[in-house]
């Protein structure tokens, strides 16, 4: 379990009500005697793309699954510091993690569906709050399968396995599945990594479109990608943040040295 | 990678022993499969001429008197068995499921070394502890401890099939479980358990199959009766110990009788393993990743 450390807690400056946003504050992650964060103090503009670059095994993976408290279920786990999500501490101890992670949506590497038909999918988020009518439920799985360009594909095989979709349309379909709870924050761990060039295409495209609505951030080792869909990077090295900024500025003048090596390919 | 030259001679040699120990597993699995085959043969010779309507309708017949059922033990054997599933199956995967989720837990580890040592239990033995607790202080015997007794023998095997069952299902579905906001629990009952379902109805059916041919948890607890009873509280008739009592009677009616009763009891075990088959079949047909 983690503990939360009221005395530790240092937000800086007052709590912004405002949906989408997310504000770390000196947050540090340790996997039993192993940090895998350290003072990480990032700001995430609410309705914007953020894309977190880096080697593998710098810890990006681990922020984002702070994020939404994933991490609460790895036994041996602490953190220190602080994570806003719309200026909500969300380790502090009366936060809901139910809630939290309805309102912080996740989507995996690994695309993975439940292995219920199409339509069960999408309603599983909506159906943990009470009973929705038949028509409601219809109405928020449309919705969620339009965002994510599948309707059209899937409407008419609601009731058949996830598991007969193409690998693309699976991932889209955990997207829409995470957009029936309605977040207001979406994140999105290496999501194409496993797919093809067009159906990565497809997600970018959704991407842009969906962060008219809510804020994204995406963990990609391609940094084409990351200089296609995000409005801002963050490089991770080490379980730090090195470097912070809009993405045309990291990609054409990094501050940092090591930012340049990474994005040039000269490590990682 | 260079790859050495083998002499002609130790290649010949490598390929005949080869052949041997191929031809030697082949026979150790005929083998394996003999007494079944020859089982049934002989089952279906003895048996299979007394096995009629009236076998499964008509109640025994006193001796002297030919013909006669075993609709009695029939039932009583169904009624066991429901009692035993009716105990055996919550707690067992109930106990899996947990078994499964709290891998680490050091009462997991309590539990999961008891269920083996349970697992590994004479039969007789949970007869003894059915009787101890139910037919002693009441003063008869009754269908309760007959199916109190299975049901027990059951858990473990329960238990233990389910956590398998639960522990393949992928992380990766739990994790998008508890991403929606789904508590821990009830990502356990309605993603791990529903997607391990298949596998646990299987294990459940081999359990079922398992028990209902026991005869020696039986002997002092259901007892057995010659007349028609469906009476949780009464002794009731089963079909192993239908035949236990007809084989060793000096009656060739009903040695027939015994014959026939076990050739319905391996029919039904039978018959409850090719439905754990099929659900099995299905199940990699229908779901997985
Ligand atoms: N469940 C875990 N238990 C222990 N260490 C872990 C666990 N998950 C990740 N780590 C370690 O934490 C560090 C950061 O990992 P991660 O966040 O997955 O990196 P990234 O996503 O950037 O590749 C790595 O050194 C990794 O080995
Ligand atoms: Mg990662």
């Amino acid at each position: 379990m983690t503990a939360t450390r009221p005395d530790r807690a240092t937000p800086t400056g007052e709590a912004r009500e405002v949906p989408g946003l997310v504000e770390s504050r000196g947050f540090n992650f340790w996997y039993g005697p192993k940090q895998a964060l350290k003072e990480i103090s990032l700001t995430i503009r609410p309705r914007s793309v953020t894309a977190l670059i880096g080697p593998s095994g710098c810890g990006k993976s681990t922020f984002l699954r702070s994020l939404n408290r994933l991490n609460d279920i790895i036994p041996e786990t602490r953190h220190t510091g602080s994570i806003r999500v719309g200026g909500e501490d969300i380790y502090a101890p009366r936060v809901d993690v139910v809630n939290l992670r309805q309102r912080v949506g996740m989507v995996f590497q690994r695309w993975n569906p439940f292995p219920r038909s199409i339509f069960d999918n999408v309603a599983y988020g909506p159906r943990l709050n009470g009973r929705p009518s038949r028509a409601d439920l219809d109405a928020i799985v449309e919705s969620a399968l339009r965002r994510t360009a599948l309707w059209d594909e899937v409407k008419d095989r609601l009731r058949q396995s996830a598991l007969s979709l193409s690998g693309g349309q699976q991932q889209r379909l955990c997207i829409a599945r995470a957009l029936a709870n309605r977040p207001e924050v979406l994140l999105l761990d290496e999501p194409c990594s496993a797919l093809d060039p067009i159906a990565t295409q497809k997600i970018e495209e959704l991407l842009f479109q969906l962060k008219s609505e809510l804020t994204i951030v995406i963990v990609t080792h391609n940094l084409q990608q990351a200089a296609r869909v995000s409005d801002e990077t963050a490089f991770f090295f080490l379980g730090e943040v090195i470097e912070h900024d809009v993405t045309a500025r990291i990609f054409t003048s990094p501050k940092v040295g090591r930012t340049e090596d990474y994005i040039t390919g000269r490590f990682g | 990678m260079t790859v050495r030259a083998v002499s002609p001679r130790s290649l010949r040699r490598r390929r005949a022993l080869n052949l041997v120990m191929s031809g030697l597993m082949g026979l150790a699995a005929v083998l394996a499969t003999l007494p079944l085959i020859l089982l049934l043969g002989h089952l279906l010779r003895e048996g299979a001429s007394s096995i009629d309507l009236a076998f499964f309708t008509r109640m025994p017949k006193p001796v002297g008197e030919s013909g006669g059922g075993m609709a009695n033990a029939i039932v009583g054997t169904l009624i066991l068995v429901g009692i035993a599933g009716a105990i055996g199956l919550p707690v067992g995967i109930g106990a899996g499921l947990y078994l499964a989720e709290q891998r680490r837990a050091r009462l997991a580890t309590g539990v999961r070394f008891l269920s083996d040592v349970l697992n590994g239990l004479p039969s007789i033995v949970m007869g003894i502890f059915a009787w101890h607790f139910l037919v002693r202080p009441v003063g008869h015997f009754s269908a309760l401890a007959g199916g109190v007794a299975l049901g027990a023998m059951m858990i473990p095997l329960v238990t233990r099939a389910t956590e398998e069952m639960v522990l393949t299902v992928p992380t990766s579905l739990r994790e998008a479980a508890l991403a929606l906001g789904y508590p821990r629990w009830r990502t356990s009952v309605s993603i791990v358990l529903r997607t391990a379902l298949p596998g646990i109805v299987t294990a459940a059916l081999v359990a079922v199959a398992r028990i209902a041919g026991e005869t020696a948890p039986l002997l002092f607890t259901a007892f057995g009766n010659h007349y028609w009873s469906v009476a949780l509280d009464q002794p009731i008739a089963s079909l192993p110990h239908q035949i236990y009592t007809y084989a060793k009677s000096p009656y060739d009616d009903w040695h027939r009788l015994a014959w026939a009763a076990a050739l319905v009891l391996i029919g039904l075990v039978l018959a409850i393993s090719l439905v754990a088959r099929f659900v099995t079949r299905s199940r990699h047909g229908g779901v997985g990743d």
